[in-house]
Order: structure tokens, then sequence, then C-alpha cells
């Protein structure tokens, strides 16, 4: 990983982002977008290499929302992947998922969390599941990485089985902040 | 296919549009443009919108990528169409060649009492199309540029961008069905047969 990048990567030791994909491939998974986060680096590199999978990369979170939508009407399921900062960004393109009663998962890597060092990250990073819970989003943390797989795969089934959205957040405290070497 | 003042007709411009439309889904911005493609025949290849505001291009690109045999459009308003006008970029680097959209530009905003949008003071689209990427614009003014505009549509090589230089005055509401799910569910059961509606 880039030593000198502000966000920090999941160790390379760990299983969860493997264990996210292998979800997507199980739930066929056909559609990723995102904007990117270094929580997801490993993830989005594996959904990247894999040819069955259609990888956006947005300029906006909410773009994805719409995306799932359209995904959705071709048949193809879908799910967004983002920061916790860009679900500010989603917020009213969330009517979508009411208006048509479209499954929508989102994989949510916290920021502004757990041991934040950016007082920019705090106010979203606060807000995020308040906000998602306001616009009707079926929200569930995970903070233990053995918690992720089965947090993420509950949040993939609600989504489809019963035509909602719904998101998965993962927990700094999991990720891990980066201090600049202000420890 | 003119108005009084002289610009193209929105209703005559989507009528010719999806005449003969074939297998073609459509995807309408909010306001105006739903109530356009609603006027000129509903369908269940149709999805008028009634929110998501900025998101009608990007709903084009979802479903284009997945099915990506069959010719989409979306035709929206030049104020939903500068909310996400980052889908441009989106769409430039994804090369749907199944996607067109079709900006109706009547430089005002219709639903909220028209007031001025950027393009009445000279924001050019088209050439933010062309500046993400998009190879294939054209800028439509006449009618008799209309055939050329519905040939460049059907034609498959996209990403295809459109701005047509409407008439502002507003036509005669002609509204969609209002519950969503029944707009989502009539349109993939028309793509997806009956499976759409069962456990995927």
């Amino acid at each position: 990983m880039d030593p000198n990048a502000i966000d920090q990567a999941p160790d390379a030791a760990a299983s969860w982002p493997d264990q996210i994909y292998d979800l997507l491939k199980k739930h066929e998974i056909r559609q990723v977008a995102l904007v990117p986060d270094a929580g997801h680096s490993r993830l989005i590199k594996r959904c990247l290499a894999d040819n069955e999978i259609i990888v956006t990369t947005l300029t906006t979170e909410e773009e994805g929302i719409a995306l799932l939508q359209g995904a959705w009407l071709g048949g193809d399921k879908g799910v967004l992947l983002m920061q916790s900062s860009g679900v500010g960004n989603c917020i009213n393109m969330l009517s979508l998922s009411h208006i048509h009663r479209c499954p929508m998962p989102m994989l949510v890597t916290m920021r502004g969390d757990f041991g934040e060092f950016n007082p920019a990250q705090i106010p979203m990073g606060a807000a995020t599941q308040s906000v998602l819970e306001a616009m009707g989003t079926l929200v569930r943390r995970a903070d233990t990485p053995e918690d992720i797989a089965p947090t993420v795969d509950a949040t993939i089934r609600m989504a489809f089985n019963t035509f909602r959205p719904t998101a998965t957040l993962i927990g700094q405290r999991v990720i891990g902040a980066k201090t600049f070497g202000k420890d | 296919m003119l108005a009084e003042s002289g610009k193209l007709d929105r209703r005559e411009l989507t009528r010719v549009l999806l005449e003969d439309r074939g297998e073609m889904a459509v995807i309408a911005g909010l306001g105006a443009p739903a109530w356009d493609i609603t006027a000129v025949g509903d369908h269940p290849l149709n999805l008028p919108l009634w929110g998501g505001m900025g998101g009608a291009a990007m709903i084009g690109l979802g479903l284009a990528l997945a099915q990506p045999n069959r010719k989409v459009l979306v035709i929206t308003g030049d104020g939903e169409m500068l909310m996400g006008i980052g889908a441009l970029a989106t769409i430039a680097v994804k090369k749907p060649r199944n996607l067109s959209i079709v900006v109706q530009d009547n430089e005002h905003y219709g639903e909220t009492g028209m007031q001025e949008t950027a393009t009445k003071h000279g924001v050019d689209l088209v050439a933010m199309a062309k500046g993400a990427g998009i190879p294939r614009t054209m800028f439509v003014t006449k009618p008799g540029e209309v055939p050329a505009l519905k040939a460049a549509i059907h034609e498959g090589n996209g990403p295809f961008f459109a701005v047509a230089k409407i008439d502002a005055t507003s036509k005669k509401l002609v509204l969609p069905p209002r519950d969503g799910s029944i707009i989502q569910a009539r349109m993939r059961e028309a793509i997806l047969g009956p499976a759409a509606h069962h456990q995927l």
C-alpha cells in the first residue's frame, strides 16, 4: 500500500475482503458500482480482475444508486461500495428504491468512526447510520473481522429478498485509523 | 414540428423519436420528459421517473450494461442533466454502445416556475459531453435534423449524446402510472419475461 495514502487499507492478512468477494459471487452480483475507498481496495481489485463483474467507477456515489436501479431493470444484481462520506451524497437518490421497490445493497467502510485523525471525516461518519435509516435503509454494523461476512451476506439477502435499500457499515475499528505518524 | 417560437415542439419530437421504437427501452427524466413519453403512448418499456433528479442517465447506463443487446434511450431535461452532469464522464468511460441520451433543452426548470437553467446562459451540454469523451454527439434545432437524430439513436454505435433545443411552453399534463413498483415490474417483465418476478 502507498505509505502516503491518507486512508487505511485492511491488513494484508485480513481475509474479510476476500470473503466479501466470495459473497458477491455466491449471490451472482453482476454489477459493482463504487467510489474508491482504501478499506475496499482489495475487494475492488478482485472485482476488476473478474470478467463476469462489471465495475463502474462513479464521479459521485448517488450515481451508483441510479446505476443499481438501471441494472435491476435489466435483470442484473448490483452492489454499491463506498466510504461513509459518500453516503451523504446518496440521500435523495435513495428515494428510487422506495418509489420502485428496487433492491439496493450498500457496503460502506467507515471513517470518522473509531480513532479518526481527520476532523473533516467526523460529521458524516457520525451521521452515516442515522441518515441511511432516515431514508428507510436497513443498516447493520460489523465491528469485528468475523462479523463482516455474515453481515454482508444478510445485507445482500435482505435487499434482494425484500426489495429495499440495505447497508453494512464496516467499522473503522476493523479497518484501522491512520494517524499520520502522530500517535 | 415547430412551435410558434420557431423552436422544436417537445411532444412532436418525442413522438417522432419513439415511433417504431421496436424493443428499445426508454428512461424519461422527471417532469416534462416523463409526461412527453406518456403522452405519445405509455409502454411497458417506458420508465417515466417521478423523482431521483440527476439520475436518469445513470439508470440508462445500468440498464444498458445489463442488456447490451437492447437499445436504451434516456430522454431528459436540461435541468435534470445538469444535476447529474458527472454521469457523462462515467458513461464515456464505460462506452455502452447501446445507450443514447437526448436532452430536451428548453433552458428552464419547467416544473417549478420556469426559472432559467445554466443552458440559458451559454452552458453547452454537447461540449461537456464531448469533453467527457463521448465521441458521437448532435446539436439539433431544426425539424430537418430530427431524422438523423433518430437514426443515430437506433444505430447502436454509442454512447450517443444529443441536445435538442425545444420550445419552452408547457404542454398538457399526461401523467404516467404513479406507482413506481408497477412501472419497474412491467419493464422487468417486458425484458426478462415471467422470470422477472421469481427468486433470483
